[in-house]
């Protein structure tokens, strides 16, 4: 049924029809409606979960390990500061092969304190063996939820998921959302059935000392699960999910206008909307513009990537993390592609949007503008030049 | 993953714990008195590597080990989940962790356990410092004791701090069940884990289990420096019932410290020393008159 939601209260939504038993989450700006819309549905005995409240999103991640070694499907939410005190227990989720979903708000990380919008929180997790998907709306935010239980709990798979909406822009903004029936929902997600859990009748234990004979068979194991199994189910997934749920949203990547384009832009999250639109205008003024969405950003979609940017001359890679000391994450992977390439376009990186500065569409058309120039490979968006002296180092 | 074993115990041998450490004895005392009906979470320390070096596990009950500090908390997801199962009543969860991993850096986890009141068994395996990693002091430390971190030196006598008083701060969340037990005493401790077993809602108990190797003592004195640490008033055997002591361990006539401490080359420095010696023996009166041990 379509419904104008906040973004947190669709995800709540969503969740609640993937009827997770145990719920697990501590309060974070601006993830927080999530949980207390879960919560509410808890109290209101509309959904059949333990909701444990915890004294921490470290203890949060842990508890939701506990539950899903035990063979239940859980839930839970955090952002920014909250997911780097998880990331600890993050790394040993992936490396315990269990499939837990995590929505992340994507928010920046401290400090300076700040709890608008970008993508650090998430991305600094990105080689923890998490699938992690971006979304650009609420209506993927719901689907990417219900797809990912399913592909994270796929007994070939046993990986947890991370659906990464951005913090305020999602998760506060009113959108128009399709939330899909009970019925439909079991039709298509059956119940968790995982191929080992702890048991009293068949007692397992998890979680062993692996020294150094046996460790990097593990980690090999992941690595080939995430680029060999992951990447061929998602497509999959996708299909089935469109055949009861009449759309096809969660792609590995998501093309717009990019067919003859010679400028190609790359992004994830949100900002694809604005993209799109300033997209629509230079297509209006004959300029042949396009671009690249990232939704499946672990496993790294390098074919498909590659096959897409490999036709235009020019790449603009717009990012809203980066690696200080480096240049962007995003850039630097997708650089990677096509070195050695003889025919490869010019790829040029962009950070903006950290903190919550609002990326404009004329900021878009500047990257436009920019990647037609010389190749740069880090270049920060909409700084302020007063705040550059010495003095505002540190505030 | 892995197991399945064939033996009566709920945890066997083959493991590569050290000849006479006390925290193997004690483990295998806790799961065959919890029986075959327990999951176990443990945290990250001697007693998860000696016993669970894959593909091997010691372990005949349903186990579990995530992370050093969360074990409390993995412990309350695996106690929401079979409460959402519908098995609670069937099924017994113990959490445990080693001193440091449960008295310092597993605190938080721990008291958040506690205070949501889940039906968990915390037992925490007092071996009075982060062992796994070389023996470094951790806040269960006793007074006095040589560490790699805690050394003597020309100003120092080793650890300067009293051990926490972590039976009381469990029980300060007025929980139905926190106690102490030693390894010395078997029966004392597998009575104290049914017990704890037989009430619902949270519980924590907290085992002595001396350490040849971090103690310095020879592997077959195991026994006797647990009794004697009990004997001396050192280590009061405790039990808090809803926040209010109700059993301790009678110790009618009370050795001398000096009798423990000259067992263990972690107290070597002092032992010489009458005034420091007598500093530990005020502890232990301390101990003996406020429990009323005697
Ligand atoms: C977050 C984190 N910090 C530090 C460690 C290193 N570490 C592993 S085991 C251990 C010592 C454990 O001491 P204790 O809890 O007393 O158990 P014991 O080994 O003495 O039985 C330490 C410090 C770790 N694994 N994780
Ligand atoms: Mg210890």
């Amino acid at each position: 049924m379509k419904k104008f939601l906040e973004g947190s209260q669709a995800v709540a939504k969503a969740v609640k029809l993937a009827k997770p038993g145990v719920i697990s989450a501590y309060p974070i700006t601006p993830q927080t409606h999530i949980v207390e819309g879960l919560a509410q549905f808890v109290a209101d005995g509309e959904l059949k979960s333990e909701f444990v409240n915890v004294e921490s999103e470290h203890s949060a991640a842990s508890a939701v390990l506990g539950a899903e070694a035990c063979g239940v499907r859980s839930f839970t939410a955090t952002s920014s500061q909250g997911l780097i005190l998880m990331s600890e227990v993050l790394f040993n989720i992936a490396g315990m092969r269990l499939p837990v979903m995590l929505v992340c708000a994507n928010r920046a990380l401290s400090a300076p304190i700040n709890i608008w919008n970008d993508h650090q929180d998430s991305i600094a997790l990105r080689d923890s063996g998490w699938i992690q998907f971006y979304a650009e709306n609420h209506q993927e935010v719901v689907d990417f939820i219900l797809q990912g239980y399913k592909i994270g709990e796929n007994p070939k798979i046993m990986l947890p998921v991370m659906v990464c909406m951005d913090g305020y822009i999602l998760t506060h903004g009113m959108e128009v959302v399709d939330i899909p029936s009970q019925e439909q929902v079991d039709k298509f997600l059956p119940p968790y059935n995982p191929p080992y859990k702890l048991d009293i009748d068949n007692p397992l234990s998890l979680g062993l000392l692996g020294d150094p004979t046996v460790y990097m068979e593990t980690r090999y194991a992941i690595q080939d699960t995430l680029n060999n199994d992951v990447l061929k189910l998602i497509p999959q997934v996708s299909s089935e999910f469109e055949s009861i749920f009449g759309r096809r949203t969660l792609k590995l990547v998501e093309t717009y206008k990019t067919e003859d384009a010679e400028v190609i832009l790359v992004a994830m999250g949100s900002v694809a909307g604005t993209i799109k639109d300033v997209i629509d205008e230079e297509r209006s003024k004959g300029k042949k513009v396009g671009l690249l969405k990232i939704v499946t950003y672990r496993p790294f979609p390098k074919e498909e990537v590659f096959n897409i940017l490999k036709q235009a001359s020019r790449v603009g890679v717009i990012e809203k993390a980066i690696s200080l000391g480096s240049d962007g994450p995003l850039y630097t992977e997708i650089s990677a592609l096509f070195s050695g390439e003889k025919n490869s376009p010019q790829i040029s990186g962009f950070i903006a949007g950290l903190g919550g500065r609002d990326i404009t569409e004329k900021t878009i058309q500047t990257v436009i503008e920019l990647v037609k120039g010389k190749k740069t490979s880090c270049i920060f968006m909409d700084l302020n030049k007063e705040l550059l002296w010495e003095d505002f180092r540190v505030i | 993953m892995l197991s399945k074993h064939f033996s009566e115990h709920n945890f066997v041998s083959g493991h590569t714990a050290c000849a006479g450490c006390g925290q193997a004895l004690a483990a295998r005392l806790v799961v065959d008195a919890a029986g075959k009906n327990t999951i176990a979470t443990n945290a990250t320390g001697c007693l998860e590597v000696f016993s669970t070096k894959a593909p091997q596990s010691s372990w005949n009950i349903p186990w579990i080990h995530s992370l050093f500090e969360n074990s409390a908390a993995v412990g309350s997801g695996v106690e929401s989940a079979l409460r959402y199962l519908g098995k609670i009543d069937k099924v017994r969860v113990i959490s445990q962790g080693g001193d440091g991993g449960t008295s310092d850096i597993g605190l938080q986890a721990l008291s958040g356990m506690l205070e949501r009141g889940h039906d968990v068994l915390y037992v925490c395996y007092d071996n009075e410092a982060y062992m796994n990693t070389g023996i470094q002091r951790s806040s269960l430390t006793p007074f006095s004791a040589n560490t790699t971190t805690s050394p003597p030196g020309k100003v120092s006598t080793g650890n300067p701090k009293l051990k926490k008083p972590l039976v009381e701060i469990c029980s300060a969340h007025h929980i139905p069940y926190s106690a102490s037990a030693s390894v010395g005493y078997p029966q004392d401790l597998q009575r104290k884990v049914k017990k704890a077993l037989s009430i619902r809602g949270p519980k924590f108990l907290q085992i002595h289990c001396p350490c040849p190797l971090g103690w310095r003592y020879e592997p077959g004195l195991t026994l006797e420096i647990a009794r004697l640490a009990v004997g001396s008033g050192l280590y009061p055997l405790i039990e808090y019932e809803y926040g209010k002591l109700t059993k301790v361990f009678k110790i009618p006539k009370p050795k001398p410290v000096e009798e423990y401490l000259k067992l263990q080359g972690r107290f070597r420095h002092i032992v010489n020393s009458q005034e420091e010696v007598a500093k530990i023996q005020k502890i232990a009166d301390k101990n003996i008159d406020y429990y009323q041990l005697k």
